[in-house]
């Protein structure tokens, strides 16, 4: 066996936390029930790390089978990579019937005729998922296990999950590759990242609860509202304005969970408005700045700022776009024209 | 009676009873506390500042957090002519503490102490700050 592919799965194994190494193994399938058996999973990952790759060893393992491994261990550890949304655009309204083994060889055959140095491992999931695997190396270098890049394609729409690599510069390659073997003619990167690949495919899919005009318009009685203290001798003066407020949070976020994003990222290019008298910024220029929210759960803490008394509600559309336009970076340009307000680009 | 901000909704007048104590709460972590009392205040009768107001100031347990400066909020206190109270919410011995002095204020507002009158005892206040 190839010393660097015993490197590898050697450095994988030590990623995995130690109670988890077993199921990962047996879901690898590579190792045989007995060989399993034969492990100590009670020592240190070190040595549990050193025996599997023996194992493997035994088996002549190459680096297909190790980047099998590495997709399971993303597949299950999706949230410590960042993740794009792609979205591809077919012209002609044709269903044609996915074909995988032809969707496979198109993909190799592209990305290879391009670049000779690829490793690419494919693995389904169960929810249609198709989740591709690929290394990069140079016309003179062997790929880099270590940086690879991940597609998530789900064959029944029009969406691709990508965790690149560092080089951006393979990313065309990656979308040509993408475009060829799923028959699409154009795709373009929505303006959506976040670490939870399921909170991602909830938002494109459209998976969470939503608003529905059909809404009762009577807040529905013991749901969310929040339970009356017994003590009757403490009076809510603003009953009906705690009342309005969640009604509207119900209305704009809906009542079950949100989808996972780590931040919104507002990109101003608005003109500074000032006293005239403080003469700043004279210059007819855009004042170009940032605006950061980053959160363990935004969506989440977006809905409780009204209720908790830290903003009024409702809250700016700028805020609860995020789960419909699908989108968690904009850019706000001053809107020409009669009207000085801003507007959101597309 | 607990409130968000003045003035209080009028289709509950005729429910409340006579207002003996104001107590506005900021919170020492949000600024838009700190506007949201500024902009209830003009919806005070004058007379309540004769010791019938007091400003509590929660949240000072976390220093990192600060987003209001103190000095801002004493000098609120000394334009309203009103004491103010530093807390921390979080802690049961310093909320329960704050309580207590809470009620003793209110027992002398309402006129439950012979003798102490709350502008009397605002005045008692001050002078201990001022020193």
């Amino acid at each position: 066996m190839d010393e660097t592919v015993a490197e590898y799965i050697r450095r994988t194994v030590l990623k995995i936390p130690r109670d988890e190494i077993k199921v990962m193994l047996e879901k690898w399938g590579f190792l045989s029930e007995a060989q399993l058996q034969t492990l100590n999973f009670h020592q240190i990952k070190d040595n549990i790390s050193q025996e599997v790759v023996q194992l493997c060893e035994e088996n002549s393992a190459d680096i297909k089978q190790a980047a099998v491994l590495d997709i399971i261990y993303n597949h299950i550890y999706h949230n410590k990579r960042m993740w794009s949304v792609y979205q591809m655009r077919k012209t002609g309204e044709e269903l044609e019937y996915f074909d995988l083994t032809d969707f496979k060889k198109k993909f190799k055959r592209r990305l290879r005729s391009a670049l000779k140095n690829v490793t690419i491992t494919f693995k389904e999931y169960e929810d249609n998922a198709i989740w591709i695997r690929v290394a990069w190396g140079t016309p003179h270098r062997r790929p880099n296990q270590y940086k690879p890049s991940y597609v998530v394609y789900h064959s029944q729409t029009p969406y691709v999950f990508i965790s690149a690599s560092v080089l951006k510069s393979n990313l065309p390659l990656l979308c040509q590759a993408l475009l060829v073997a799923s028959n699409y003619h154009d795709i373009r990167e929505m303006e959506l990242r976040s670490h939870s690949l399921n909170s991602l495919k909830d938002i494109v899919f459209k998976r969470y609860s939503q608003n529905f005009p059909t809404y009762c318009p009577k807040p529905l009685q013991e749901k969310n509202v929040e339970p009356e203290s017994v003590d009757l001798r403490i009076v809510q003066e603003n009953r009906s304005e705690k009342e309005r407020i969640q009604r509207l949070n119900q209305e704009i976020f809906g009542h079950g969970p949100l989808p996972t994003l780590e931040f919104a990222h507002y990109r101003l290019e608005t003109m500074f408005k000032s006293d005239p008298k403080m003469d700043v910024l004279d210059k007819k220029e855009p004042f170009r700045c940032l605006v950061k929210f980053s959160s363990p759960h935004l969506l989440e803490s977006l809905k409780s700022l009204a209720p908790a008394g830290m903003a009024d509600a409702p809250l700016s559309p700028l805020l609860t776009c995020i789960p419909q336009k699908a989108r968690n970076y904009f850019r706000i340009r001053e809107k020409k024209g009669l009207f000085p307000e801003s507007f959101v680009s597309p | 009676h607990l409130a968000t901000s003045l003035p209080l909704p009028s289709e509950r007048d005729h429910l409340r009873p006579r207002i003996d104590l104001v107590v506005f709460m900021i919170d020492i972590k949000s600024k838009y506390s700190l506007k949201n009392v500024e902009a209830s205040l003009p919806y005070v009768d004058a007379s309540y500042f004769l010791g019938k107001v007091c400003f509590l100031v929660t949240g000072v347990g976390r220093v990192n957090y600060c987003s209001i400066d103190t000095s801002a909020i004493c000098k609120l206190g000394e334009d309203y002519c009103s004491p103010v109270l530093f807390c921390e919410l979080e802690l049961e011995g310093i909320r329960v503490a704050t309580a207590q002095r809470l009620l003793r204020m209110l027992q002398i507002c309402a006129g439950f102490v012979p003798g102490v009158s709350a502008l009397s005892f605002s005045l008692l206040m001050r002078k201990s700050a001022d020193d």
